[in-house]
């Protein structure tokens, strides 16, 4: 190194004077400069760019970031009892060590042959949620469950020709706004009319909206179970049925986690089930750990409409060794342009090997267990919460991890008990509800998983008990 | 110069099965307590709490294996994958070093939930605002936000965003076409369609990119936008871009500016001073977050001020150092959950703050100098050509090649060198967005991060597989030899009757 010279930068082996100049000697350059005629004079920036100091050290680097994390409060410094897209559950050591290998981290792309694990683990990303789901197609995830939820409606509509989608009245405000993207304002010639039917006072979908609202017209029933606000849907064959007749699609949202105790969509007449991923071995990551699936039936028709990356198992030259390629690949925005089934891209796939090792984990058993456990507890925290002065469940029992409590007696509102839980008792309050429900009136979304126990629930019933006395 | 041997590589080769012929009844791979006695006195047995028509009869087909079990199968797995543990000149993907310290960092968000109060999010919220002013300052927008989950996702906010747009104007029915080049990323012209526009492409011409006139034929008073990428992925820059901006403008569209392949221009122009009116990054590649086989991944979007009422929220504003949720009554509905990926936002961050304004510079001129170096070696091997050949100067950080020539003498043409590739422990190379206006493509972009010796020994692999494409061309066409599997059957891939998605699927139809 020449005396002067910057250090060379940890991340750039070029970034030393000999590397540069022995590179433009080899193209016959005098300087890198040159290197940029085609940028005309008058488009080019005329100053050096004005960024924060540079932290070039990792030392400073690791430094600053952690300060600047330190300002927030997460779900392990508060116990919390937020859900509502996002949920804290347990995430085993070994999905942490698979999902930080490094040949899993950071590829790009690849071929069959030389990404063949990576592939293999998508297969099997879509085999395991096959079994939960009972259905033998299963997508690489999309950006969320929104999004699953989105492009299933726009397949729907494809398939039937139909532009109007039933969704419940009940349902999440982000994954609702993101289904009315994806169905296009009124302007577009494609528009998909999306219309709420009601709840009726269990908190269920009221069947007798759904058959005035369902017509002709109607390309999906899009309903959740367990619903948005955590009520177990007992009605799924019911309303399946009259999707149906009427020729529509029946849709279904599933959380995973759900379906070693609750039946699968597929045994109850759903034609595409969609749902979060996260739940399966995906830290919530504020939100970063989302994504989505779709699964379907192996009917061609199906198949053929499908947005994103299908992996198949096929055979290799070898005999009895195993390959596994993108099936029906043509049909994707890489292969048609506009033409193509949506559009696809870079998506959440690490998070799919986080799912298949996470399934492979918990086998039957396993979801059987964490079912029964959370079934368990959120009813546990629920009649423990019901049996405060001033509170209520208005949907009463038969949810699964989520569940509304109302506030409504105790005159307080939602905000101002969430408040008194962080500031008081270092909890995380249930979603506060009563913006977008205003006739719950003063209600929250409490969730309660595994890694609630006995004893934190009994914390957040004195912590309330206090707060609103 | 001496050229270094390519590496006789070998993958692992472990034949591992599919995980669920690895099962073995009644072993458990993790634990889950029963509820607490207090937790059934008072609830009951956990079945009678699940309504007796939605119980579950059968138990799912999961495998059941033990812990150690599982870790040791998939770590098999990611030792079959070439990862970019060697050398990924993989272009149009702008592949940087992924830093260990961001990744660090990241894990103290884990625990974190998206709706949180504001109070107890005020780190992120710093960082997310943080990083949008280093985004505002590197292309001269006044807003980005990050909610889309890729670059894909982060033009079809662009579409999104248009639609609100010209819906508050009153004009969205009329404006109902997006405009765009054939070289321009597919993902462009598909969000276009599914946001509910009609497509108009312009076609290349001899200098490498459309024509003024031909744009002008395009545009009128039905167009909603134009969405476009420059430099293209053959490495030429369109001159003209300020022209067309304008033309766009005066017909009443917006200019969206798909930065994907910004490492050639990055701190050399800005969006902006172009005239566009937004523009878009992506994180998990161009800023050093890593791509994890195709996401978690974050398209950062952003638009200047007269586009920021129309933007889907929330938006993180600065309050007098509070940092706040902000939503938008005009705003566009959102295109996902939640805040966008925020750990890759925190990497990406830590990235450009470790890079600084100079290295950000120097990054760009060390992805130039490389491409130009390549460009050069390249061009001594036989059967190789450059697109755009009577295009003589400079390229920019990636050129688009072809091998029509090899194919031609050969009957080896891209699929098949890219195959071999990975005999040698390279990954396999980017070939071309379809459709391929060069024949026999290949795109390859060595960024910021290899040496000189990494790219020297990538190009010796490649003039190693053209010599046995003359010489010994069995050798290539039936390649891959040193992979974890041999070169796989596509047929099936394409045949209802075979394909499957699902190992269940596999068993009904080859097994049964």
């Amino acid at each position: 190194m020449k005396a002067n010279e910057p250090p060379a930068h940890p991340w750039m082996a070029n970034s030393t004077a000999a590397a540069k100049q022995e590179m433009l000697d080899a193209i016959g350059a005098k300087s890198i400069a040159e290197l940029f005629e085609q940028i005309p004079a008058d488009h080019r920036l005329r100053r050096p760019l004005n960024l924060p100091p540079a932290l070039a050290s990792e030392a400073e680097l690791s430094r600053h970031l952690v300060q600047l994390l330190r300002r927030n409060r997460t779900s392990e410094d508060c116990l919390s009892f937020l859900g509502a897209g996002c949920w804290p559950h347990h995430v085993p050591a070994v999905v942490d060590e698979i999902v930080g290998r490094t040949e899993f981290l950071t590829p790009v792309w690849g071929s069959p042959q030389s990404d063949h694990g990576r592939n293999q683990a998508w297969f099997e990303f879509n085999s395991g949620l096959g079994e939960l789901l009972d259905m033998e197609v299963v997508q690489l995830p999309v950006y969320s469950w929104g999004c699953a939820a989105g492009h299933a409606i726009r397949m729907a509509s494809r398939l039937t020709g139909r532009h109007e989608v039933l969704v419940p009245r009940h349902g999440d405000p982000e994954r609702l706004s993101v289904i009315r993207t994806y169905c296009e304002p009124r302007e577009m010639p494609r528009h998909i009319e999306v219309v709420p039917v009601d709840s009726d006072p269990a908190g269920l979908l009221d069947l007798a909206d759904l058959e005035r609202k369902i017509s002709r017209r109607t390309a999906a029933v899009y309903f959740e179970n367990p619903s948005y606000l955590g009520m177990i849907e007992t009605q799924g064959a019911a309303i399946s049925a009259i999707a149906k007749a009427a020729g529509a699609q029946a849709i279904v949202g599933a959380d995973p986690l759900s379906l070693g105790i609750l039946k699968p969509p597929a045994q109850y007449g759903a034609d595409i089930v969609v749902g979060p991923t996260q739940p399966l071995g995906v830290h919530m990551n504020a939100g970063g750990g989302v994504g989505g699936y779709i699964a379907s039936r192996d009917e061609e028709r199906y198949v053929r409409e499908y947005n994103g990356f299908l992996v198949s198992i096929t055979e290799t030259e070898r005999a009895g060794e195993y390959g596994f390629a993108l099936a029906s690949a043509h049909q994707t925005s890489y292969g048609m342009r506009e033409a193509g089934k949506d559009w696809t891209g870079n998506s959440v796939y690490l998070w799919a090997i986080a799912a298949a090792v996470y399934m492979s984990l918990l086998g039957p058993q396993g979801f059987r267990e964490i079912g029964e456990l959370i079934i368990a507890r959120s009813h546990y925290a629920g009649q423990r919460l019901a049996a405060i002065n001033g509170l209520q469940l208005p949907f009463g029992s038969g949810f699964f991890k989520e569940f509304v409590v109302n506030f409504d007696a105790t005159g307080l509102s939602v905000a101002e008990i969430n408040r008194r839980l962080r500031e008081q008792h270092a909890i995380f309050g249930g979603k506060d509800l009563s913006g977008e429900l205003p006739e719950l009136g003063q209600s929250a979304l409490y969730c309660v998983t595994e890694l609630h126990t006995a004893a934190d629930i009994d914390r957040l019933v004195s912590s309330v008990t206090e707060v609103v006395s | 110069m001496s050229s270094p041997a390519p590496r006789e590589y070998h993958a692992p080769v472990w034949n591992e099965p599919v995980i669920m012929e690895l099962s073995h009844a009644g072993r458990r791979g993790q634990l889950f307590p029963p509820p607490e006695k207090e937790v059934t006195a008072l609830v009951g047995p956990p079945e009678e709490l699940v309504p007796r028509a939605m119980r579950r009869n059968d138990m799912p087909a999961l495998p059941e294996l033990t812990e150690p079990e599982v870790q040791r199968h998939y770590l098999k797995l990611s030792q079959q994958t070439l990862g970019m543990v060697n050398i990924s000149l993989f272009g149009t993907c702008t592949m940087k070093y992924n830093p260990r310290a961001c990744e660090e960092a990241a894990r103290q968000l884990r625990a974190v939930h998206p709706l949180q109060h504001e109070d107890t999010l005020q780190g992120i919220l710093q960082i997310i605002h943080g990083f949008d002013l280093i985004l505002r300052e590197l292309s001269g927008m006044d807003q980005f936000i990050f909610q889309a989950g890729g670059g894909a996702d982060a033009a079809y906010t662009h579409c999104v965003v248009t639609r609100a747009y010209h819906q508050s104007r009153g004009e969205l029915e009329q404006r109902n076409e997006i405009v765009t080049s054939i070289q321009a990323h597919p993902c462009n012209a598909a969000t276009a369609a599914a946001a509910g526009f009609k497509v108009v492409t312009l076609m290349l011409e001899k200098n490498g990119y459309p024509s003024i006139d031909a744009l002008k034929a395009a545009v009128s008073n039905r167009t909603a936008a134009l969405m476009i990428g420059n430099p293209d992925d053959m490495g030429i820059y369109n001159p003209d871009i300020k022209e067309w901006v304008r033309i766009v403008h005066d017909a009443g569209g917006l200019c969206f500016y798909d930065h994907a392949n910004f490492n050639g221009v990055m701190g050399k122009l800005r969006a902006r001073e172009l005239g566009f009116d937004a523009c878009m990054y992506m994180l998990h590649k161009t800023f050093g977050a890593p791509k994890g086989g195709g996401g978690p991944a974050v398209g950062a979007y952003g638009c200047t001020a007269a586009l920021t009422p129309f933007l889907p929220g929330p938006v993180v504003v600065n309050e007098d150092g509070r940092y706040r949720l902000d939503e938008r009554p005009l705003g566009a509905g959102k295109v996902r959950e939640f805040h966008g990926n925020v750990p890759q936002i925190l990497k990406a961050y830590g990235w450009a703050r470790a890079m600084g304004a100079a290295g950000i510079d120097q990054a760009s001129d060390l992805s130039v100098l490389a491409n130009n170096y390549m460009d050069r070696k390249l061009a001594e091997i036989p059967g190789l050509n450059r697109s755009n050949p009577d295009n003589r100067q400079w390229r920019m950080e990636m050129t688009r090649w072809g091998l029509g020539k090899l194919k031609e003498d050969t009957g080896i043409g891209t699929v098949e060198v890219a195959s071999r590739m990975a005999d040698y422990g390279i990954d396999p190379w980017w070939m071309s967005h379809e459709p391929w206006v060069v024949p026999e493509p290949f795109t390859p972009e060595a960024g910021e991060m290899y040496s000189k010796e990494d790219i020297d020994s990538w190009i010796a692999v490649i003039a190693r597989i053209v010599r046995e494409a003359y010489e010994t061309p069995e050798l290539v066409k039936t390649a891959p030899h040193r992979q974890a599997i041999g070169k796989i059957k596509g047929e099936v891939l394409d045949e209802p009757a075979r394909w499957a998605m699902t190992w269940r699927a596999f068993l009904r139809k080859h097994r049964r």
